[in-house]
């Protein structure tokens, strides 16, 4: 079966590997490239790394993506915790409807969901800038804190609470060293996940941002539709090194967990 | 815990009728009404009759008489015409349609054998691929959609390399074909993924047995891995039809201003020039209601729960 598999499945990984990574390469390449064009390539230099970190435009942009991000993250994580642990305790057919409205943001396209937060924001008055995009980030990452944290309430042996009150903890206490604590692990997965997705989120920021709030996704979205400057294809060199590398100290770390708990 | 812990989600219900139940609301109130002007009786007037009673109101008294003692007043009304209008556009609905179907076919056949082949390898050597297939959604979306642009171009660098070999050049940006392209490489790693992590709950005992029992190799992939598969296929198709269904940023950046979707079409009614958020509106709730209609759909060929762990 290995050798036979070799040859199809095997080709066919590399080549789509071929397609994912060559537009990366390109970006990559262009951030290289003495010429403005694209295409054409006439010679290698390092301008775009310097006139980046002199372009206000794309370095504000970047700032504010990483402040809504941090915010939203933060917010959508402390909320979605909060309901994860309430509609845990709730009757199965309250929790069934709750979590069909909670997927709803997420299951709905994009575009829907940018569009009904612009008419929520405009019919209640809001001036769109910040406000509007860290609340309308925050709509989409809270499901992604719910279903990580969700599974974590599952694992979670119910008998630990029961013990803590019978050891005299108060509702309080039971929340902060014994839950809080077990689902540990599903709110940092949340928090990373919704961190992420808003960082990388273009369609419903595109809806709900205003002149004061640009993020990097918005600015990169109106110099698409003139030139994109080359410091562009720059920072995205930088940003695709540093994902790699945080990607790799993950997987190393957690091959190496695997590796210790397999031993034992 | 106990039933106090209910509570705790309180805040969460609050926030969820906010900004999830009244948008979506504020979608079919929109879609289901228009604005009428309508005079002090309450007469709706048309376009028309509107010029008509001003010039008449400006002749009586005069150019310089405030036109708000005429009594005209906005006022939003029932209407089943927005729904209606929206069948003008069937065309582009379809279109769409179509596309992003033949975009989730294409993806499912590219990314079925890599699914197949990372779960087959070696634990750590799983995370890794696993890790590398996930990396190009992490650099922005627009910036990878621009990067086509740049090999798609007519003077971009696939018709360069054409070009060394005697051929083209070809006109490939601006096609639906390079919409369809788009759609593939922004989603395929949507398919992979939940693909990949049903394929990994296949005990390579399972196949290995199908071996013995004298299955070849289509018939190991087709009674074996195929039917192991089918909630992973399920999840990966919602995954990939849905963005691609209603993307408007693909089809606006490699299929020039010609092959709009219904996507670019809600996002003119909205941010464009034909603003008209009632007609945008009537526009989203039906490509609302078709998605949850396909996904219902798909849920129930499914019952199976598929857990997709993203990264």
């Amino acid at each position: 079966m290995k050798l036979k598999s070799f040859s199809f499945s095997k080709l066919c990984t590399i080549l789509i590997f071929v397609f994912l990574y060559a537009p990366i390469f390109v970006l990559i390449a262009n951030s290289f490239n003495a010429s403005k064009s694209r295409t054409v390539w006439t010679g290698f230099t390092l301008d775009w790394y310097s006139k980046l970190f002199n372009n206000e435009t794309i370095l504000t942009s970047l700032a504010n993506s990483l402040l809504v991000a941090l915010v939203a993250a933060v917010c959508a994580t402390v909320l979605g915790t909060l309901a994860a642990i309430g509609i845990y305790n709730m009757k199965p057919i309250t929790r069934r409807a709750v979590m069909s409205v909670t997927n709803l943001p997420n299951i709905n396209p994009e575009i829907v969901t940018g569009v009904s937060l612009m008419l929520l924001f405009v019919g209640l008055n809001i001036e769109f800038g910040f406000t509007t995009l860290i609340l309308s980030h925050i709509v989409f990452c809270v499901p992604y804190v719910i279903l990580n944290v969700m599974p974590k309430l599952r694992q979670m042996n119910v008998s630990l609470c029961e013990a803590a009150m019978d050891l005299g903890c108060n509702q309080l206490q039971v929340f902060r060293k014994v839950i809080i604590p077990e689902i540990t692990p599903g709110i940092i997965t949340g928090f990373l996940m919704a961190f992420t997705y808003s960082i990388d989120d273009f369609v419903i920021s595109y809806f709900t941002y205003g002149a004061k709030a640009q993020t990097l996704s918005i600015t990169i979205f109106s110099m698409t539709r003139r030139k994109v400057s080359p410091e562009v294809n720059a920072l995205s060199a930088i940003i695709f090194v540093v994902v790699l590398v945080i990607l790799l100290i993950i997987n190393i770390l957690d091959i190496r967990k695997h590796k210790k708990e397999a031993r034992r | 815990m106990n039933k106090h812990a209910k509570l705790a989600a309180f805040p969460y219900l609050l926030w969820m009728a906010v900004f999830i139940i009244v948008p979506l609301a504020l979608i079919v109130v929109f879609a289901f009404t228009t604005t009428v002007t309508v005079d002090a009786d309450g007469n709706i007037l048309t376009a028309e009759e509107i010029t008509e009673v001003q010039d008449a109101f400006y002749e009586e008294y005069g150019e310089d008489a405030d036109i708000a003692e005429l009594g005209l007043s906005e006022k939003t009304v029932f209407t089943l015409q927005n729904i209606l209008d929206v069948s003008k556009y069937m065309n582009t609905l379809l279109n769409s349609i179509w596309l992003a179907l033949i975009a989730t076919v294409i993806c499912l056949v590219l990314a079925y054998p890599v699914a197949y082949f990372i779960s087959r390898l070696h634990f750590t050597k799983q995370k890794m691929m696993l890790m590398l297939a996930m990396l190009p959604m992490w650099m922005n979306f627009l910036l990878r959609t621009y990067a086509w642009m740049t090999i798609l171009e007519r003077n971009g660098l696939l018709n360069r390399l054409f070009a060394l070999v005697g051929l083209g050049p070809f006109e490939m940006i601006n096609t639906q074909g390079a919409v369809v392209l788009g759609m593939v490489y922004n989603y395929l790693p949507f398919m992979i993924l939940p693909l990949y992590s049903v394929m990994t709950k296949i005990d390579s005992r399972t196949i290995e047995a199908a071996q013995d029992l004298g299955a070849n190799r289509l018939t190991v992939i087709g009674r074996v891995v195929l039917p192991l598969s089918v909630p992973g296929i399920s999840s990966g198709i919602t995954m990939v039809f849905v963005p691609a269904v209603s993307t408007f940023i693909i089809s606006r950046m490699l299929g020039g201003g010609t092959n709009m979707l219904i996507g670019d079409l809600i996002d003119l009614q909205f941010l464009g020039n034909a603003y008209n958020p009632n007609l945008g509106a009537a526009m989203s709730l039906v490509l609302m209601v078709f998605i949850l209609l396909c996904m219902s759909i798909t849920n129930s060929i499914d019952n199976e729960e598929t857990e997709v762990s993203m990264l």
